[in-house]
């Protein structure tokens, strides 16, 4: 997936000026920075759920803003994991997980039950399959918005801060099975202040501050030697937050 | 002269003669009035400038009608188009016509609110899947909202059955106009039979609001539908 020179302003206020990254097949980047620094939109745009103004995102090769493009074609090729898990409150979890199959790649109902039932393994959410979302607790229903996006078997899935609206004792088992699945060679762009997550399996952080890169690197590049004085303040406050930074490399 | 009618008899009078036109109206009412009530609350959502005119302009004008009014206006206006149709049945239609063009302007407003109290990150989720509009709409968006519709709905069916008995004011028997014929003909149960038809009328509308109404909205807010 290539990201070039995106931008997006809403009325009067430019959220992003010119992001440009590039990611691998089983990469998984981490994006953190400032609220209002322009994360979740850049997602957004990534998906075309608000499209860029200007700027071009490259899907394996394929233009993904072009006019030519389906876009909801490309939309099932790219994962959507949301803050407020989104979960369709009329669905029980399994046909949370079963409706894209059936709706959007076609697949007859059992073949689809049996694919959404083994996404829900994987994050270990089958014993509540038959349950409804306002039945599961908010790392359950997280789990379960994961496996919805794993379902669809995408290139790549996009995490929006998906650990920010829950409560500290059940962030453990939402990072636990993103850890899982990118450990499993999934490619994922997410958007998270969740350090030891990214210090564990993120190929490259971006940090973006007000819609531009303000820095990049492997996640020791910043946990050790960050250059600008925006991101040093920054890892400063979350160490105050969430302990010391430094305590998870070792 | 004849003996009093009994409490019995009142009772399978009144349903006997009247029941059937009473649920025969009230259900036409509600169906052909959901059908239009859906097709204005989508119009005023999602159609073009005009249709969303349309749809505000019929609410105010239907809303403001009384429904005796348009209970006239059809009885005396379609003889005169359809003169070879029966007039029994031609009664039955006016009030089916006043009862559904009515019920269409409160039932737009139902459906409007019920479609835009389905929380916008619903459609947003369903798109970021790969659904299309369209399907977003009618897997996601949709369902939620007729689930939503239900209590308002059925306090929609209360006011039609019970306006149906305006049926009597043009000469159809239904369950008011069976009240009615028992009073003038046995005029010393003419309260007895008047409180048997209001009891008549209360089992078909509190036990339907109560499940519908008040345990829907529950189960609603249980399921933490609506936005909460």
């Amino acid at each position: 997936m290539r990201v070039v020179d995106i931008w997006k302003s809403y009325e009067d206020l430019e959220v992003l000026k010119g992001v440009s990254f590039e990611l691998g097949e089983g990469e998984v980047k981490v994006v953190f920075g400032p609220s209002g620094s322009g994360k979740s939109t850049m997602l957004r745009c990534i998906n075309m759920l608000n499209p860029p103004d200007k700027g071009e995102i490259f899907l394996r090769g394929q233009n993904i803003n072009s006019s030519e493009v389906n876009i909801n074609e490309m939309r099932a090729r790219i994962g959507m994991v949301f803050q407020n898990f989104n979960l369709f409150a009329h669905l029980k979890a399994i046909d949370n997980v079963s409706i894209g199959l059936r709706r959007v790649k076609k697949f007859p109902k059992e073949e689809a039950r049996a694919k959404a039932l083994e996404s829900l393994k994987s994050v270990k959410m089958e014993e509540w399959a038959d349950h409804y979302p306002a039945e599961l607790s908010g790392g359950q229903q997280q789990r379960v918005g994961i496996a919805r996006a794993l379902a669809m078997k995408p290139d790549v899935i996009l995490f929006d801060e998906p650990t920010s609206a829950l409560d500290p004792e059940l962030i453990g088992e939402v990072l636990q099975v993103m850890l899982d699945i990118a450990k499993s060679g999934t490619t994922m762009i997410v958007v998270t202040h969740e350090m030891g997550f990214a210090r564990a399996v993120a190929s490259e952080m971006i940090f973006l501050g007000e819609g531009v890169i303000i820095e990049r690197g492997t996640p020791e590049h910043f946990f050790v030697s960050p250059e600008s004085e925006r991101v040093k303040s920054f890892l400063q406050q979350l160490d105050i937050l969430y302990g010391s930074h430094e305590k998870l490399l070792k | 002269m004849t003996d009093l009618p009994t409490i019995p008899d009142i009772i399978f009078y009144i349903l006997g003669r009247g029941l059937y036109h009473t649920l025969l109206l009230t259900a036409l009412g509600l169906l052909i009035g959901f059908i239009l009530g859906m097709l204005l609350a989508l119009m005023r959502l999602y159609g073009a400038k005009e249709l969303t005119w349309f749809s505000i302009g019929y609410e105010k004008l239907f809303r403001g009608i009384p429904l005796i009014v348009l209970i006239y206006v059809f009885a005396f206006g379609l003889p005169e188009i359809f003169w070879y149709v029966d007039p029994l049945e031609l009664r039955l239609g006016s009030v089916v016509l006043a009862l559904s063009l009515r019920s269409a302007a409160y039932q737009s407003q139902i459906f409007r609110g019920a479609i835009l109290s389905v929380t916008p990150e619903q459609m947003e989720a369903a798109r970021a899947l790969g659904m299309k509009g369209s399907q977003s709409f009618r897997y996601v968006v949709m369902p939620q909202a007729l689930r939503l519709a239900v209590p308002s709905w059925s306090n929609e069916y209360a006011v039609v059955i019970k306006d149906s008995s305006f049926a009597s004011a043009i000469g159809v028997i239904e369950m008011s106009q069976a009240a009615y014929l028992v009073s003038v003909n046995f005029h010393e149960v003419w309260a007895l039979s008047y409180l048997i038809l209001a009891i008549i009328y209360l089992c078909f509308t509190y036990p339907i609001t109560r499940m519908f109404g008040e345990r829907q909205a529950k189960k609603l807010k249980k399921f933490g539908m609506g936005g909460g």
